[in-house]
């Protein structure tokens, strides 16, 4: 009675990353709602406390007779030499791509806990469907959400006034999504590995609670790594949103780099090798066990 | 004699210091619907486990299908059907969806896949509610489709982890209806545990009861039932009751005999046959006898003997916990 049946090492991979795909885009308010914070980011420290408006909002020393020009000219070249760009909501938006790549691969942690506590894990770990699908499954599909969630959010910053540099080519976009794809890689793989050895929901979301603001934060998306205390920059300078945000500026916005573009996509790639295997592996062998 | 279609071998788990399955052994036949009993935290759902290789034995193994669970698993993953104890499906999409997305994962070509959800569908009453999310979707509907799910690779076996708990007696027949249908149309073997004992009755072959670990007791309902001793005479007696007992006794083939009132109990094999013997043997000597019945004994007397606790109790306490649990999973989503 059994008959045809195409057991390939990766068979089933693509419906369980879609399985993923389809809740998420089916529903648009949770989708929505994840895009609030990196805008709200945006309008308030983009437009509404713009550090960059703090150099060039016109100083005026009393008594010396400055000529405007010259206090613009100095404040520009002051935003420049701080945050490689005159543009601080270029700066910023461009932060915000990793912002959401960032909250986007830790929820994937969460799917998987879900996916235990309702029982749907043990019914798949009972079919034929390999194991390393079931995490690659994961894993994929929040890479895939992730750089969706970062369009979105590229164009809504583009609407609101961020800007390319002019000689911008197609090859500077590709590099940008590619640093995201490696940051969202090593992440997601990160996160479902805790998610899967965490006893419960609430732990997992208490170690997200404890790691998405501080690595936010402790990174150049918002602040750069120029005027940071000497006792935070080794942090930044591990953290992987800091490479990506370096690469995106450079490539985007042709901002002046903390380290040469190479250097960062190195840096990327061997976060993204390391803990996507690390990920994979430590998962594969849970889930067989 | 072809070879089992299950088959433990020194079957055993440990979670730590607890026995949850100790050493058991058994086998089931093709084409047999094979039942395990036990009280809550027997380690049905843990032999299940192992036999569909969720769970790793920590000692012995298994053959199902002729494949060994700890070294054959995906063998024996491609070849069987699972529905267990808790709602698998994924509550997000719909019962169609649920059911192409089990079909990808056994490899099913999507037009293979397409005939045969529609199939399965109408088989267990859901075509109407096919593209209903599941979370729409009442107890018994839920149960319905998750042995849809179980049976899309068309499986040689079926294992069912309690696929009518907490359903009503409707549902819970019809349930019955397909599982025998399944065994009767395809020889397909099916171990299923229950927690009611008039469906093991009914429905299963042979069953095992299982207390803590170990089987107590393996057979048809028959041989169980008549392991008890047999069928249970009751006489209510006219005069001399313990004269009456004594000559009970002195016949052959009597098990227990007691005193209850001015009745007596018989446990005897084959009470139909016995009843005349009693009935002559107490007219020779002068005693009366006012009224007799002759009644088999249930799978309740069974059980308590081989388990010693009485399901009913149990029964209220495991619905109760099912539908808090349910309540609990509708707040949250
Ligand atoms: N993952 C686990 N870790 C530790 N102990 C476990 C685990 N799974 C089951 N047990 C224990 O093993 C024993 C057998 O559990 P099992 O679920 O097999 O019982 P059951 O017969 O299916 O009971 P029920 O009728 O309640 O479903 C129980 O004492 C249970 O607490
Ligand atoms: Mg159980």
């Amino acid at each position: 009675m059994m008959e045809r049946q195409n057991l390939g090492p990766l068979h089933g991979l693509w419906s369980l990353t879609n399985r993923e795909l389809k809740k998420w885009y089916k529903a648009p308010f949770i989708l929505l709602l994840s895009l609030v914070q990196p805008v709200l980011w945006l309008g308030l420290f983009g437009k509404a406390m713009n550090l960059g408006n703090m150099f060039t909002s016109g100083l005026n020393i009393p008594g010396l007779n400055i000529p405007k020009q010259v206090i613009d000219q100095i404040g520009t070249e002051l935003i420049k030499s701080t945050f490689g760009t005159t543009d601080y909501f270029s700066f910023l938006a461009a932060g915000m791509l990793s912002f959401i790549v960032l909250f986007t691969s830790m929820n994937s942690g969460m799917m998987i806990v879900w996916d235990r506590r309702l029982g749907f894990l043990n019914k798949l770990l009972t079919t034929p469907v390999s194991r390393g699908s079931i995490i690659m499954g994961k894993v994929f599909s929040a890479v895939i959400r992730s750089l969706v969630q970062a369009t979105i959010v590229l164009v809504i910053a583009l609407l609101l006034g961020m800007q390319f540099r002019p000689n911008i080519s197609a090859l500077d976009i590709v590099g940008t999504y590619v640093a995201l794809f490696l940051m969202s890689l090593g992440l997601s793989s990160l996160f479902i590995m805790l998610a899967l050895r965490s006893t419960s929901w609430e732990s997992q979301m208490a170690i997200m609670n404890l790691l998405n603001l501080p690595l936010l934060f402790a990174s150049n998306a918002f602040y750069p790594v120029k005027l940071m205390p000497s006792w935070l920059k080794p942090v930044v300078e591990i953290n992987p949103i800091s490479y990506a945000n370096d690469i995106s500026r450079q490539l985007l916005l042709g901002a002046t780099g903390m380290n040469s573009i190479w250097f960062d996509f190195a840096f990327l790639l061997a976060f993204a090798a390391i803990f996507s295997t690390l990920g994979i592996v430590l998962s594969w062998r849970y889930l067989n066990s | 004699m072809s070879s089992p279609a299950i088959k433990a071998i020194n079957l055993t788990k440990k979670y730590g210091s607890l026995l949850a399955v100790d050493h058991i052994n058994f086998e089931v036949a093709v084409g047999e619907i094979f039942g395990l009993l036990g009280p809550n935290g027997a380690g049905k759902s843990t032999t299940i486990g192992m036999l569909t290789t969720l769970v790793k034995p920590t000692e012995g193994t298994a053959l199902v299908n002729g494949f060994d669970v700890i070294r054959q698993s995906s063998k024996v993953r491609a070849s069987i059907g699972v529905v267990l104890q808790e709602y698998t499906a994924d509550e997000d999409l719909t019962g169609w969806e649920n059911l192409m997305l089990a079909a990808s994962l056994y490899g099913i070509p999507n037009d293979v896949a397409k005939e045969r959800a529609k199939e399965l569908l109408e088989m267990v009453e859901l075509a109407n509610a096919a593209n209903k999310k599941v979370e729409n979707y009442s107890g018994g509907m839920r149960r319905r489709l998750e042995i849809a799910m179980g049976l899309i690779n068309r499986p040689r076996i079926l294992f069912l982890d309690e696929p009518t708990l907490g359903l009503d007696v409707q549902t819970r027949s019809a349930i019955w209806t397909y599982i025998t249908k399944l065994k009767r149309e395809y020889n397909m073997t099916i171990l299923v545990t229950t927690h009611y004992l008039e469906e093991a009755d009914a429905y299963c072959d042979r069953i095992a009861i299982i207390d803590r670990g170990r089987i107590a007791k393996i057979g048809t309902p028959k041989e169980l039932k008549e392991s008890l001793g047999g069928d249970i005479i009751m006489l209510q007696i006219v005069g001399n009751v313990d004269l009456a007992k004594q000559v009970i006794m002195s016949i052959d083939g009597m098990g227990d005999v007691r005193i209850m009132d001015n009745s007596i109990w018989i446990t005897a094999k084959d009470g139909g046959s016995m009843a005349p013997q009693i009935l002559e043997a107490l007219n020779k000597n002068g005693v009366r006898v006012a009224k007799i019945s002759i009644t088999e004994p249930t799978m309740d007397e069974v059980y308590m003997k081989y388990t010693g606790k009485s399901l009913r109790e149990e029964q209220s306490n495991w619905e109760e916990a099912m539908s808090t649990m349910r309540t609990i999973r509708k707040a949250r989503s």
